[in-house]
C-alpha cells in the first residue's frame, strides 16, 4: 500500500468536515411481473424502505440482514449502480446520485461474485481495472506485485487465467483490486460468503489490516453475524427493507435484553434469522 | 473546472481509453484460436457470395468486375459485423463475464469507454476485413490492376467514425433486454446493409429504400471502396461529406441513446442482471 499516496492527501474531493456516508429516507423500488393481476400487469417492490443512517470517517459498520433484505441494493446504490427513487446519500458530503463521478473516484466495492474476466490472469485485470482509475503501467508495473503479495496472492500464480484459481484465490484478487485505487469509502458485499474457513479468516485478517493501515471507512454487508460482531463498530439490521437498528453490538443486545445477534434478530422481527425467506424477499434478491 | 484539473481528467481519461484498448489486446490473445475459426468462417462465408459471379457466365472481364463488387460487399459486411460486435458487447461481454458493475461504477465517462471500444473495434477490424479480402481475392482469383487500396481504406476508416455511432446506438440494446439485445445488433446491422446495396446496387431497390440508403453511411463506404478497388478512384469529396455529416449526428446520438439506456438500466436494476 506505500506505493500510492494516502487517500486524505491524494483525494482533494475527501471533504473532511462531513461523515463518510450520510444516508436519508432512502427508498428503491423495483417492478416485477404480477401474473395473478393480469398478463402485462406489473407491482411496485419495495427494496429499501426510509432507509436512514450516517456513518462517520474511519468507522467500520455492519449492515446484517438475510438474502434479499435489501443490503446489496444499499451497496449498488451507494456505488452509483443503482438510482434511487427517493431520499439521498451523501459520501462525504457529495451528492451519489447527482455527482456520480465525484463518488466514483472515491469508492470502490468487493461482492460476493469475485467477477474477472476469467480468461484473463489476476495482473492483467487488475492492470485493466486501475486504468479506469488514472493509473498508467508505469505506475501499476510495481503496485500490482506489491498488492498482490500484501493480499497472500501467491507470485508465481500472477500470470494464470483467472478461470484456474479457488473462490478463495479469486476473492484476494477483489479485493486487491478494491484497495489498489485507494478508496476512502470501502464497500464490502459478502465478501466471504461461500469461501472455505480458511479463506474467510485470510479475508477477515486482511479487513482488519486495511482498517488499521489504511485511512478507509468499510460498509460491510453480510449474513454472517459472526463476522459483523467480529469487525464492525456498529452493527445494523436491513430486514425487508427496513433499517431496525444500527449500533453498537452491546449496545443492540442490551436494547432487546439477549446474548446473541441471532437472538436479537429474533426479537426485532419475530422469525429465526436463517428461516426460509418468502418470494417477494427472492425477487428483491435477483435485482438486489 | 481548472485548467489543471481539466488536464487531470484528459490525463485520466486518456489512461482509461488505453486500458479498454489494453484489455481487448489481451483478450484477443486469449481467443487467438477462436478468433482464427471464426476468421475460417468468415472466409467461407464471403467466398459462398463471391462465387455467384462465377456462375452467371459473363465474359472474364466482367466476371472479374462483379466479383469485386461482391467482395468488397462481403469484406465490409464482415469489417461492419466486427465493429457492431465489440460495441455492442460493451455490456453483453461485460455482464456475461460479470464485471459490468466494477467498469460502470469507474470514474470514467461513458463517451471514453464507447469511444475506446469502438477504437479497438476498427483497428481490429480493419486488420480482419484486409486478411479477409486478400485470402478470397487470392482464392478465386480476382484481378485488381487498378485498385487504390489507400483509397479504399482510407474511405473505410471515415465511415467507422459513423459505424461506431450506431454501434453505440445498438449497444444500448443489451441494457434494456439482458436476454436479446445483443442478437438485435445484427438486426440493425443487417437492415443498414440491406439498404445500402451491399450486393447490388442502390438503384434497383423500392424507392422508399432508396431515400433510406441516402442516411446510411455503408452506401457511402460501399460506393466510394468499390470505385476505388475496380476503377482506382480516389477519396471522393462526395462519398466524404455525408460520411462526415452522419458522424457528427451519429456520435452524439449514440451517447444521448447509451446514457439513456444507462438511466434505465439503473432505475430497473437491469445492469447485473445476466441474461
Amino acid at each position: 500500500m506505500s506505493a500510492r499516496a494516502a487517500p486524505e492527501a491524494s483525494n482533494t474531493s475527501v471533504r473532511r468536515d462531513t461523515p463518510a456516508v450520510e444516508v436519508a429516507h432512502l427508498t428503491k423500488e423495483f417492478r416485477r411481473r404480477d401474473r395473478r393481476a393480469g398478463r402485462f400487469a406489473r407491482r411496485k417492490m419495495p427494496a429499501l424502505k426510509d432507509v436512514t443512517f450516517t456513518i462517520e470517517r474511519g468507522e467500520c459498520v455492519a449492515i446484517l440482514g438475510q438474502n434479499g433484505s435489501g443490503k446489496s441494493t444499499l451497496v449498488r446504490l451507494l456505488s452509483t449502480l443503482l438510482i434511487n427513487d427517493g431520499g439521498e446519500a451523501r459520501i462525504f458530503g457529495h451528492d451519489a446520485f447527482h455527482e456520480a463521478r465525484a463518488i466514483r473516484e472515491l469508492v470502490n466495492r468487493v461482492s460476493v461474485e469475485a467477477s474477472f474476466f476469467k480468461k484473463m490472469s489476476a495482473s492483467e485485470n487488475l492492470s485493466y481495472a486501475a486504468r479506469f482509475y488514472g493509473m498508467p503501467p508505469s505506475q501499476t508495473r510495481h503496485m500490482i506485485p506489491e498488492i498482490l503479495e500484501k493480499v497472500g496472492f501467491p507470485a508465481d500464480r500472477r500470470r494464470e487465467a483467472m478461470e484456474n484459481l479457488s473462490r478463495g484465490m479469486q476473492q484476494k484478487v477483489a479485493l486487491a483490486r478494491a484497495l489498489l485505487t485507494s478508496p476512502v469509502l470501502l464497500l464490502l458485499d459478502e465478501p466471504t460468503t461461500g469461501l472455505d474457513p480458511r479463506s474467510k479468516l485470510e479475508v477477515q485478517e486482511f479487513i482488519r489490516d486495511v482498517r488499521a493501515t489504511h485511512d478507509a471507512t468499510i460498509l460491510l454487508c453480510t449474513h454472517d453475524m459472526a463476522e459483523a460482531e467480529a469487525l464492525a463498530d456498529r452493527v445494523g439490521l436491513l430486514d425487508r427493507g427496513e433499517l431496525l437498528f444500527l449500533e453498537p453490538v452491546a449496545d443492540v443486545k442490551e436494547r432487546y435484553g439477549v446474548t446473541t445477534l441471532e437472538e436479537a434478530f429474533f426479537a426485532a422481527t419475530g422469525r429465526v434469522f436463517e428461516e426460509e425467506h418468502d418470494e417477494d424477499d427472492e425477487y428483491r434478491e435477483v435485482f438486489a | 473546472m481548472t485548467t489543471g484539473g481539466a488536464a487531470a481528467t484528459l490525463r485520466q481519461e486518456l489512461i482509461g481509453l488505453g486500458g479498454i484498448v489494453e484489455r481487448n489486446v489481451y483478450l484477443v490473445k486469449r481467443y487467438i484460436l477462436w478468433d482464427l475459426a471464426f476468421m475460417v468462417w468468415t472466409i467461407a462465408n464471403t467466398l459462398t457470395i463471391v462465387f455467384i459471379a462465377r456462375a452467371v457466365h459473363l465474359p472474364p472481364a466482367r466476371e472479374n468486375e462483379l466479383a469485386t463488387k461482391l467482395l468488397v460487399g462481403a469484406v465490409i459486411w464482415a469489417f461492419l459485423g466486427i465493429i457492431f460486435e465489440f460495441v455492442t458487447e460493451t455490456v453483453a461481454w461485460e455482464r456475461w463475464e460479470g464485471t459490468i458493475e466494477y467498469t460502470f461504477m469507474a470514474p470514467l465517462s461513458r463517451s471514453t469507454h464507447l469511444f475506446g471500444q469502438g477504437a479497438f473495434a476498427v483497428l481490429y477490424g480493419l486488420v480482419r476485413a484486409t486478411i479477409l479480402f486478400f485470402v478470397v481475392a487470392a482464392f478465386i482469383g480476382i484481378h485488381m490492376p487498378n485498385a487504390n487500396f489507400a483509397a479504399a481504406l482510407a474511405l473505410l476508416a471515415i465511415a467507422s467514425i459513423s459505424f461506431m455511432g450506431i454501434g453505440m446506438m445498438a449497444s444500448v440494446l443489451p441494457l434494456i433486454s439482458p436476454e436479446k439485445g445483443a442478437q438485435l445488433g445484427f438486426v440493425a446491422q443487417g437492415m443498414m446493409l440491406a439498404v445500402s446495396g451491399v450486393y447490388y446496387p442502390v438503384s434497383v431497390m423500392p424507392g422508399w429504400m432508396q431515400a433510406i440508403a441516402k442516411i446510411s453511411p455503408a452506401t457511402y463506404a460501399l460506393r466510394g471502396d468499390r470505385a476505388a478497388i475496380v476503377s482506382g478512384a480516389g477519396i471522393a469529396w462526395a462519398d466524404v461529406w455525408p460520411l462526415l455529416l452522419i458522424a457528427v449526428a451519429a456520435i452524439p446520438l449514440g451517447l444521448v441513446i447509451f446514457r439513456r439506456g444507462e438511466r434505465y438500466a439503473k432505475q430497473h436494476g437491469k445492469l447485473k442482471r445476466s441474461g
